[in-house]
């Protein structure tokens, strides 16, 4: 699976210890880069030569007893070791590995190809903001974006950020997904809220999410939908001359003042006021 | 226009996920019946004579995929999908949220009725919250005795695990489903064997799911008569549609099969915002070949949408307005099947890859007429060349898009080359 779409920015690295006695030099973070073609393979590791914290042990005995086949509890276990370890680090895999009594590299195969097992530490908690078919139609991909501003300007650390495919929860699209809560349905105003939030270690969008109690969708009782982002009513005028679409390509600033951020749609002034629009004044806040 | 509740009768109860109400309520009821009054061939015969078709978008009679599991002692198993991932659907989130016990409950039922002893809930990763409100369920189960050895003092075992995906759109294609279950990459199967005859740990097993399952529980209940009333032809029954896109009120909404798509669209989510009108629609998820404005008015059943050249599908509406670009459109679609591609067949990987390069390049002002020609061409070589159908998935909208609106596609290609050829005179 191709990962190049999804990029995480506010994540820093959870652990960067994964220099074991084995390796001479330190790892680049993301055990799946390091290929040393001059070791062999790593067999199924010996139980008694690695450390497992007995919680994890325990989590993935109990895992393994519930199929008939031990294998089958690869997922859930790799899932249990990365909220251990932040991430599916080597050592992580060593250890699932040693309890599971499987190759590294066996588990290595699974850990790349699920979307949320990460193979690199970005970051111990999740924010996964849907722009899949029915969100992108909602306008997703400036929620993600004002998002990722946030993240960066507010430096959301210890948090994985990126776009994600289909939440299933199109219903509140534009959404969502924090550590499995769903939040939505979102806008761009949300964004400085909801990273505030996970910053200060607070519940983000409180009464928002799928699972809070009472929590409807805003049109659940025959109430209106909210105003969804369209094109620009007014005519699309740059104040130097021509369109601010034309300005964009040639480049052209502004007659005055920095050039507005290239996502906020231009809003051209009644003849005759001087009014700075609401919404305008809210996003320089 | 109203709903017609049958899956979603209860659904406001309040509590309704916990086993107290949920029996209040009559549940658990289908179970005792099929148990205790019914010989597994009667809940067999009663699930055929039903006309239940798959409700994850295959649209297989249910009744008749169980009848495929050979008889015998072998260690058959039953797979529930809850993988629900095809972009645009969220039923089976709201059924497992709200009325975990439900689908317990048909779980069983679809048990007997293959004759399988172990049974999987593969919930996808990301719905959490649902997989801690099924876990909860199935130990409520367990302590009431409705799961585990001998149920209820009759012949029938069946233990029931809750097992999550991490987050693969293919482990929603029923072999994908079953390698990921063995703790494998999810990558599909070639076929025949079918999981019926050679499936979870090569043994048969019934895949179903998760609104189907909940619907055998009703069929037991009222009898396969009863359920045969709703519906049209050969599309029995209810369906939840999930609403979505471009509308005033996306959700969730049960409706008999048979009722007008235009109903749908615009009599329960209210159409397209004010000031807006519909350009296309996808009558069965983001899989499905676009319809348009003409296609309004057929009834929203299985032959209808084939007729028409789309699919039920996982029966998710998405709708489209006028100010939504295709092209933009297309290329998010292709985009979503690429990343989720497992790579196994050459036509997919290739496929998804270089239609993605193809809509960009049209988006950024370098495409070609001719490159509408071969994206079309792409598309016919990938439907029908691939283990699974995810990359037709991909090539059918797009290819569909690309017949009903292909004016659109030149114009925007040639606006987007202007506009490049603009920016490099003044460079």
């Amino acid at each position: 699976m191709t990962a190049d779409r999804h990029s995480s920015v506010a994540g820093q690295p959870a652990t960067s210890d994964t220099t074991g006695g084995i390796h001479a030099v330190p790892l680049p973070p993301g055990w799946d880069e390091a290929v040393r073609l001059d070791e062999d393979p790593a067999t199924i590791p010996d139980p008694a030569s690695i450390d497992v914290p007995p919680g994890l042990r325990a989590e993935i005995e109990g895992l393994m007893s519930r199929y008939p086949e031990r294998h089958s509890a690869a997922l859930p276990a790799l899932a249990a070791a990365q909220r251990v370890h932040g991430w599916c680090s080597p050592e992580a895999i060593d250890q699932v590995a040693a309890v599971m009594q499987v190759t590294p590299a066996y588990l290595s195969s699974v850990a790349t190809f699920y979307d949320m097992l990460r193979t690199q530490p970005v970051g111990s908690h999740y924010v996964y903001v849907c722009t899949s078919v029915a969100c992108h139609l909602r306008d997703a991909k400036s929620v993600y974006e004002a998002i990722e501003r946030q993240a960066v300007d507010q430096g959301l650390e210890d948090f994985e950020l990126r776009e994600f495919e289909c939440l299933g929860a199109c219903d509140m699209a534009p959404m969502a997904s924090i550590d499995g809560r769903y939040v939505g349905p979102l806008s761009e105003d949300d964004a400085l809220d909801l990273v505030g939030a996970l910053k200060e270690g607070r519940e983000p969008l409180p009464g928002r999410g799928l699972p809070d109690s009472g929590f409807k969708l805003p049109w659940a009782e025959g109430g209106a939908a909210p105003d969804r982002p369209g094109p620009p009513a007014e005519p699309d005028v740059h104040p130097a001359g021509g369109t601010w679409e034309d300005a964009a390509v040639l480049d052209v600033p502004p007659a005055e003042g920095p050039p507005p951020h290239p996502r906020s749609i231009p809003q051209p002034l009644d003849p005759g006021t001087s009014v700075v629009p609401d919404d305008e004044e809210d996003s320089e806040e | 226009m109203k709903e017609t509740r049958v899956l979603l009768a209860n659904i406001d109860e309040p509590d309704l996920q916990t086993i107290a109400v949920y029996e209040r309520l009559g549940g658990y009821g289908s179970m005792r019946k099929a148990l205790l009054e019914m010989t597994p061939e009667d809940v067999l015969h009663e699930l055929e004579q039903s006309g239940l078709r798959g409700r994850g978008g295959a649209g297989f009679s249910m009744g008749k995929k169980a009848s495929f599991i050979p008889k015998g002692t072998m260690d058959k198993y039953l797979a529930c999908n809850a993988d629900e991932s095809e972009p645009g659907t969220f039923k089976d989130r709201l059924l497992m949220q709200k009325n975990p016990h439900l689908l317990i409950e048909g779980c069983i039922i679809g048990s007997i009725a293959a004759g399988a002893n172990k049974g999987f809930i593969f919930i996808r990763g990301e719905y959490s919250v649902q997989a801690d409100i099924l876990d909860a369920a199935v130990a409520e189960a367990y302590e009431k005795g409705y799961l585990g050895e001998r149920i209820l003092g009759s012949g029938h075992s069946f233990d029931l695990v809750v097992h999550r995906g991490q987050g693969a759109y293919i482990c929603g294609e029923e072999t994908g489903l079953l390698d990921a279950l063995e703790g494998k990459r999810g990558n599909p199967r070639l076929k025949p064997p079918f999981p019926a005859n050679q499936g979870l740990y090569q043994g048969p097993t019934l895949i179903n799911n998760v609104e189907t399952l909940c619907s055998t529980p009703i069929i037991i209940e009222h009898g396969s008569d009863w359920y045969r009333k709703f519906g049209e032809g050969n599309s029995t029954g209810t369906k939840i549609v999930s609403v979505s896109g471009n509308v005033q009120r996306p959700g969730n909404y049960e409706v008999e099969l048979g009722v007008s798509v235009r109903d749908i669209i615009y009599g329960l989510a209210g159409g397209p915002p004010e000031g807006h009108k519909l350009k296309c629609f996808f009558p069965g998820g983001s899989s499905a070949p676009v319809l348009t404005e003409e296609h309004l008015d057929l009834p929203y059943t299985f032959e209808a949408m084939a007729e028409a050249g789309s699919m039920l599908g996982s029966g998710a509406i998405i709708v489209v307005d006028e100010t939504q670009p295709l092209v933009a459109l297309a290329l998010r679609l292709a985009e979503f099947y690429r990343h989720e591609s497992c790579g196994k067949c050459v036509p997919c990987r290739e496929g998804t890859n270089w239609t993605v390069k193809m809509l960009e390049r049209i988006d950024e002002g370098e495409g070609t007429p001719m490159d509408l020609d071969i994206l079309g061409q792409v598309q016919d070589n990938i439907m029908g060349n691939c283990l699974c159908v995810l990359g037709d998935s991909m090539a059918m909208p797009v290819a569909s898009m690309l017949k009903h609106f292909r004016p659109e596609f030149e114009h925007h290609m040639e606006e987007a080359r202007a506009k490049r050829d603009l920016a490099e005179a003044v460079a």
